[in-house]
């Protein structure tokens, strides 16, 4: 079983118009390689669920640019600039969910969950429209699970059968986007033999292709392999 | 425009308070100063990208932008630290696990109702954790400047920015005073200028009890 593909075959999974849950939190966690791919695919109309759109001109921000997005669901929007704009231009549209929210929307999405109450919320701009309900005295907003067509993730090591670890807090939405979509393709930074089983993270049954990270770490950012 | 002492002046009272033991999550501005005025003082901090044992900022040769606090900076963790995932991170915020959020505020309703994401009349494009925090956390503590750059007062009667949930503050620490929530209202419990309680009356939006307590008997966070 061999899960290992090159950058550009993962083009072949991916549709105009298709959802990608993208890892990440800022550019830690993000899958830069899938990103610039899809970037110079010339894909359309994609919906994006990620906590953030990548920062200008880097990660989701390459795909903002590139005009790859109807689009984008998450929490954190103002600190990429480029989406601010395309947003107040009317080009891109925008769902903000609490992060927390978002989280929980995209485990129970991947646990076979519909949706859930929460306490977050409630009371808020982002209530409008939602069911409210009384449990216990308390009041509750119903989210609905979020689930994707494909899930870009971003690991620290993977296994030839897709077994994955991640690098400190760059694991954040990874392991649950790993749940929730049709198709899970992992990018790592290095393919390995074996990876002891109590330290796995995300257990290969989520992840269908794997492709290696092109881009190298040095002075603790990603950088491009010269 | 409030000067670095008067923002460390609330960073350090607000670390006074905080409990040995606790597992406190801190929100941007203000708030990131506390670590530095908790005096050996064991505190858990919990990141909700997924950290709980924040340790101090790496030097520049150990940074690891894979290391990251909620707002992105660099940092390092401490002996007893653990890694998980965003749903974890806010399993913990959200079921009520983490004892403290300490968070920035733009205004404070006459109750405690609590205003810290967007402001009219601008583009709304980033919420983040901060309406998980305030309906989660055990208890929650504004830490803020006692009025706005346009020299407004934060703590008012009623809101008028949109509002970050249901749930209502425990505690608002400004550069002049502290205040208690009750079930009627705000309670000043604390004064930490030279400023007369007619001059707090003049530059605070709503009424207040006085309940000053002598400085043995300072409230804890």
């Amino acid at each position: 079983m061999n899960k290992l593909i090159t950058p550009s075959e993962v083009l072949k999974y991916i549709d105009n118009e298709d959802t990608l849950l993208v890892g990440g939190f800022g550019l830690s966690g993000t899958p830069l390689t899938l990103l610039d791919e899809i970037a110079e695919s010339g894909k359309k109309d994609l919906t994006i669920v990620s906590n953030n759109l990548g920062e200008p001109a880097k990660g989701l921000g390459k795909l903002l640019l590139a005009g790859c997005l109807k689009k984008a669901v998450g929490t954190y929007f103002t600190t990429n600039r480029d989406a601010v704009s395309a947003w107040n231009a009317g080009e891109l549209e925008i769902d903000l969910i609490p992060q927390g929210t978002l989280a929980e929307a995209i485990r129970s999405a991947g646990a076979g969950i519909g949706g859930f109450y929460t306490k977050t919320a409630v009371g808020t701009k982002i209530a409008e429209g939602k069911e409210e309900k009384i449990i216990d005295g308390e009041r509750y907003l119903l989210e609905k699970a979020i689930k994707g067509d494909v899930s870009l993730i971003k690991a620290l090591k993977a296994d030839s059968l897709g077994n994955l670890i991640y690098d400190h807090t760059a694991r954040n939405f990874n392991p649950v986007m790993a749940t929730a979509s049709e198709i899970v393709i992992a990018e790592a930074d290095e393919i390995v033999d074996e990876i002891p089983p109590s330290e796995i993270v995300t257990p290969h049954i989520y992840v269908d292709y794997l492709v290696k990270n092109k881009y190298v770490k040095k002075g603790g950012v990603y950088v491009e392999r010269v | 425009m409030l000067s670095e002492s008067d923002r460390i002046k609330i960073a350090k009272r607000v670390a006074e308070g905080l409990e040995d033991g606790a597992f406190v999550n801190l929100g941007v501005g203000i708030p990131t100063l506390i670590p530095d005025y908790l005096k050996g003082k064991q505190v858990f901090l919990q990141s909700e990208n997924g950290l709980l044992g924040i340790g101090p900022t790496p030097d520049e040769k150990n940074i690891n932008m894979d290391l990251i606090s909620a707002g992105k900076k660099p940092i390092t963790m401490d002996k007893g630290a653990s890694l998980f995932d965003s749903s974890d991170a806010f399993a913990m915020i959200r079921g009520g696990h983490v004892d403290v959020a300490v968070l920035g505020a733009l205004q404070v309703g006459h109750y405690g109702e609590i205003a810290n994401w967007a402001v009219p009349g601008k583009t709304i494009l980033g919420v983040g954790g901060a309406m998980d925090l305030v309906a989660g956390v055990k208890k929650i503590i504004l830490a803020s400047t006692h009025q706005s750059k346009n020299g407004n007062p934060k703590l008012i009667d009623k809101l008028t920015f949109p509002s970050s949930g249901a749930r209502k503050a425990d505690m608002l620490v400004t550069e002049h005073a502290v205040f208690k929530f009750t079930y009627d209202g705000p309670e000043l419990v604390e004064i930490l200028s030279d400023i007369s309680i007619g001059e707090l009356r003049k530059i605070t939006g709503t009424e207040f009890k006085e309940k000053i307590t002598t400085s043995e008997g300072k409230e804890t966070c």
